[in-house]
């Protein structure tokens, strides 16, 4: 089922989500990049379709409404903690197939290795996702061979916005109210989807130990500079470091903090007495690529990374996670040869 | 105290009684009412100052036994501020030893250092087996300054197979010195394809012994050990842990062999 509309038309059902809603979307943000008259696009609550940009990919993920950079645990007051007051108004947030497959990720780790994360349960029981469509890819995405590019079922609404019409697939009994309540034309409407990426990758079945000693990871030790970068645009990274502070004005008032932390910058393995793990970037990058392209498959059934290509986007060194993908693919086939 | 409705809001618990073992490791009996196994960890907290994963050293009716190490903030900060206080506590976490596992047959613990702390509870449940002749454990400290938990050594020393070693010391020292890989290949085993250990240490130490006890005929499988890493959470969340597919604080810290040796880092 869906529906098909003016731009001005969608705007009114827009308006009428936001009197439950706030909606989350890609924002381009002019001049706001990391460099001189650059913009950036990421997320932030918007009103109507104009505030959305929808023929970018965002350069940072959906994830922050979900993961916030910083996020207050809770108070301490002397001895007694105080859980934080949490946003969680109802909301929608706009992303591509390739994002909302991210959302799997994220709900493994926070909602089913074992223990709910209190905090984001909390968020997400109060996030439904609508979806933008995608017409054709971006710069080094491959969610083609990721498997990423057609979006799995859990959004309410689709937009795929060309010339003065937008196209919606509408899967939620109040949306398409809201679209009836504005007489609104209905039409078989697929959401759009990318066919075709210039970028691809091969991803071996299984990925042997012996993987750990190849030389295909000695090159980041001198390439990759550990900024982060990476960690913070992935839709699926989820790591934080827990930090407290307390207030400089009175000493015995404070807080707990999560802040997301970074498997590629130092520190991020240092236990008490100076012991550290995987010392050089090399080994930090195979960590990572190991654990978007096995390691959590191995645990949860499905590959973390979604192909998106924000880390290839971001990397101030042209590091391109896909071409590491085939190059452990290269090096596990010559093992086997 | 896991029913607690936040799982990361740790509660008080009181400081019962302080063993000072050296200027650097004390044993803190902390109020706690719960189940919980020797090789489990505890978060304790100190608001300002962050949070440690400290391993379970003692168990009672009404109480656990937490050695600390005098080595980062955290623990720095317990030291200075802990007379007649108490310290936030949040966990049992992590798997921890079946103890049970280990009681019958022959059984080896090599453990070093602070990797005394999580096997104590497994070792006094050797010590007091209906076989302890069948039970061979190698301690090892830096130096005889170093030593840890002295009367439990003596106790254990009495009941059954005690080699008590030291990296180093002054002259003049009487007792063992070496390290303790140095006593595996002479263990008096009877039958070390049958034989299960524990290994327990800074991770060098662990990968020699772990390859002296192969050497010596010991089955993959026999074999425990117990995994360090930085933990944030304790609760699988906060990634600081993960090797490959397993998360320490989950599945770990302590492993079969056969597991952990693919492990890899």
């Amino acid at each position: 089922m869906g529906y098909v509309v003016s731009k001005e038309a969608f705007d009114q059902v827009l308006q009428k989500l936001g009197e439950k809603y706030r909606l989350y979307a890609p924002v381009r943000k002019v001049g706001e990049g990391r460099f001189t008259d650059t913009d950036v696009v990421r997320y932030d609550f918007v009103n109507r379709l104009e505030d959305m940009e929808l023929d970018a990919k965002s350069d940072y993920a959906f994830k922050e409404i979900l993961t916030p950079l910083s996020q207050t645990l809770f108070f301490f007051t002397e001895g007694e903690t105080k859980e934080a007051d949490m946003d969680i108004s109802d909301a929608i947030v706009f992303l591509r197939a390739c994002d909302l497959h991210a959302v799997k990720s994220l709900d493994d780790i926070y909602l089913r290795n074992r223990f709910e994360d209190p905090f984001y349960k909390k968020i997400r029981e109060h996030i439904k996702f609508a979806l933008i469509g995608c017409a054709s890819s971006f710069e080094n995405c491959f969610c083609v061979d990721m498997g990423t590019n057609v979006a799995p079922d859990d959004y309410i609404f689709s937009i795929d916005a060309a010339g003065d019409q937008v196209k919606s697939a509408v899967c939620s009994d109040e949306v398409a109210e809201i679209f009836e309540s504005i007489s609104a034309k209905k039409e078989d409407v697929t959401p759009a989807h990318v066919t075709e990426n210039p970028v691809h990758v091969e991803i071996p079945d299984q990925i042997p130990n012996s993987i750990f000693k190849s030389d295909i990871w000695d090159e980041y030790s001198s390439r990759c500079i550990g900024c982060g970068r990476c960690n913070i645009v992935c839709p699926t990274c989820t790591c934080f470091t827990m930090q407290d502070t307390f207030y400089s004005e009175n000493g015995k008032v404070g807080e707990r903090r999560r802040v997301a932390a970074s498997c590629m910058i130092n520190g991020y393995t240092n236990v008490a007495g100076g012991g550290q793990y995987r010392k050089s970037q090399g080994e930090r990058m195979r960590f990572k690529v190991l654990h978007k392209i096995s390691d959590h498959k191995k645990r949860f059934g499905h590959n973390m990374c979604v192909g998106c290509g924000r880390c290839d986007d971001v990397c101030p060194e042209y590091i391109k996670f896909s071409n590491i993908i085939n190059k452990v693919d290269n090096a596990v086939e010559e093992e086997g040869r | 105290m896991m029913s607690q409705e936040n799982i990361y809001v740790p509660f008080k618990s009181e400081i019962l009684d302080v063993i000072k073992h050296t200027a650097k490791e004390y044993t803190f009996r902390m109020k706690f009412e719960g189940e919980c196994r020797p090789g489990q960890f505890f978060e304790v907290s100190v608001p300002k100052f962050g949070e440690a994963p400290i391993s379970i050293s003692g168990i009672g009716d009404d109480f656990v036994d937490l050695t600390i190490r005098r080595v980062g903030t955290v623990t720095n900060e317990v030291f200075e501020h802990y007379k007649g206080q108490y310290l936030l506590m949040r966990g049992p976490y992590g798997n921890g030893f079946d103890t049970g596992l280990f009681t019958d047959g022959e059984t080896v613990v090599v453990a070093g250092g602070t990797g005394v702390s999580p096997v104590r509870g497994v070792i006094s449940a050797l010590a007091d087996s209906d076989t302890p002749e069948d039970k061979h454990v190698i301690v090892g400290f830096k130096s005889p300054d170093d030593m840890l938990f002295r009367a439990d050594l003596k106790d254990w020393d009495a009941k059954l197979d005690l080699i008590l070693t030291v990296d180093g010391a002054p002259e003049g020292y009487s007792g063992k010195v070496g390290l303790v890989t140095k006593y595996i290949p002479d263990l008096p085993l009877k039958d070390a394809g049958s034989a299960k250990a524990v290994v327990v240490g800074p991770p060098p130490m662990m990968r020699f012994s772990v390859k002296g006890l192969l050497e010596k005929g010991f089955k993959e499988e026999n074999i425990w050990v117990s995994q360090e890493r930085r933990m944030c959470c304790g609760l699988g969340k906060c990634g600081h842990c993960r090797i490959g597919d397993k998360y320490v604080c989950l599945d770990g810290p302590v492993f079969n062999y056969s597991v952990s040796k693919d492990m890899l880092d």
